[in-house]
């Protein structure tokens, strides 16, 4: 992981102890996630404990301490499309994925989660993929798009 | 610094302006219980089991002792039904996470809280603190921290200060008013497996 970019994200805020939410933030948008080195990193630059850098970082859901993986898999399992059977498409997702939701697999490929409405009911059952939609899916169905990412 | 006359169940007490609730009735001898209170510390309020009665202008309010400032003409009352009450519901709270902490057991009996309202979910942690701020405001290490939020708080120490600092001081094992064992166990997973130990997410 090059984390040049962290040294430049605190300067940005003038290595300011009262910036360390906005920081860990800046951070997580640049790299997905907040790894020990960057908090280590923050801790020292800001002059606030590893123990308070942690305590903030573990405190909001907004952070992840575990990396995401390079494409985000949401299903949806609002009432629409869990009418339209949402569960068994996720139950597929899973299968082809090897993981659950809020996971990430092992290559830092996917990471899956599922969410209760993505504003596509129409569409339902709904998956998106990276901002992608894809609409009407089923079981069968569910393995092609997947395919694209890499 | 002036000098403010209150009442404190019935007794007159002269405090020094800027004194709490509870400096006040403690250079009095009257007795609040605490948990999360200690002298050498900042006033943290998580315990609220110093819960008393402010009467002050007419108004009665309820307020934690160690962090209400006296005042003049103040009536505070450290026992009543309700704040009877307030402790017993509290300690019942507790107990359901640190059911063997002798401390806690004692000022059951005194409430008559009973340890089995909620259901066991024994943590050991009651969240006073103390552990965490005073490796923070005494020793000035910062070596142990809360994590997490909400119900899966919990205190954790950092590997790399805890491995340099702990083992010679544990000044705040002792501290614990619930089980300063889980303190010792927690220093030990810190040191076994030194990753960080708050849940991956």
């Amino acid at each position: 992981m090059d984390d040049s970019k962290i040294d430049l994200i605190i300067d940005k805020h003038h290595a300011e102890e009262s910036a360390l939410i906005k920081v860990l933030l800046d951070i997580q948008d640049e790299y997905g996630w907040l790894s020990p080195k960057a908090l280590k990193r923050v801790s020292e630059k800001l002059e606030v404990p590893l123990a308070r850098v942690q305590q903030t970082a573990t405190f909001y859901k907004a952070f992840s301490l575990a990396p995401k993986g390079r494409h985000t898999i949401h299903v949806c399992n609002g009432t629409s499309c869990h009418l339209r059977g949402a569960q068994r498409v996720l139950d597929k997702v899973q299968e082809l994925t090897g993981i659950k939701p809020g996971e990430t697999d092992p290559d830092l490929k996917f990471r899956l989660e599922a969410v209760n409405c993505l504003g596509q009911c129409a569409l339902g059952p709904v998956m998106e993929v990276d901002g992608k939609i894809y609409g009407k899916m089923s079981p069968k169905k569910a393995a092609e798009p997947l395919k694209k990412y890499e | 610094m002036g000098v403010v006359t209150l009442t404190i169940d019935n007794k007159e007490v002269k405090a020094e302006e800027g004194m709490t609730v509870l400096e006040a009735a403690q250079s009095a001898g009257i007795y609040i219980p605490t948990l999360c209170h200690h002298e050498k510390l900042e006033t943290y309020t998580a315990c609220r089991i110093c819960m008393v009665e402010v009467e002050s202008r007419g108004r009665v309010r309820l307020d934690t002792a160690c962090s209400h400032p006296v005042a003049n003409d103040m009536v505070v009352k450290t026992r009543s039904e309700k704040i009877n009450k307030i402790r017993k519901t509290l300690l019942e709270l507790m107990l359901a996470h640190a059911p063997d902490s002798a401390i806690l057991q004692e000022m059951a009996e005194e409430y008559g809280a009973d340890k089995g309202r909620f259901e066991k979910e024994s943590s050991f942690c009651i969240h006073c603190a103390l552990c965490v701020r005073y490796c923070a405001e005494v020793k000035k290490k910062n070596a142990i921290g809360f994590v997490n939020s909400g119900t899966k708080r919990e205190i954790s120490f950092v590997p790399e200060i805890a491995s340099q600092e702990c083992w010679k001081c544990k000044e705040c094992f002792p501290l614990c008013p619930t089980e300063a064992l889980q303190a010792a166990y927690v220093l030990a997973g810190a040191l076994t497996f030194p990753v960080a130990p708050f849940e991956l997410r």
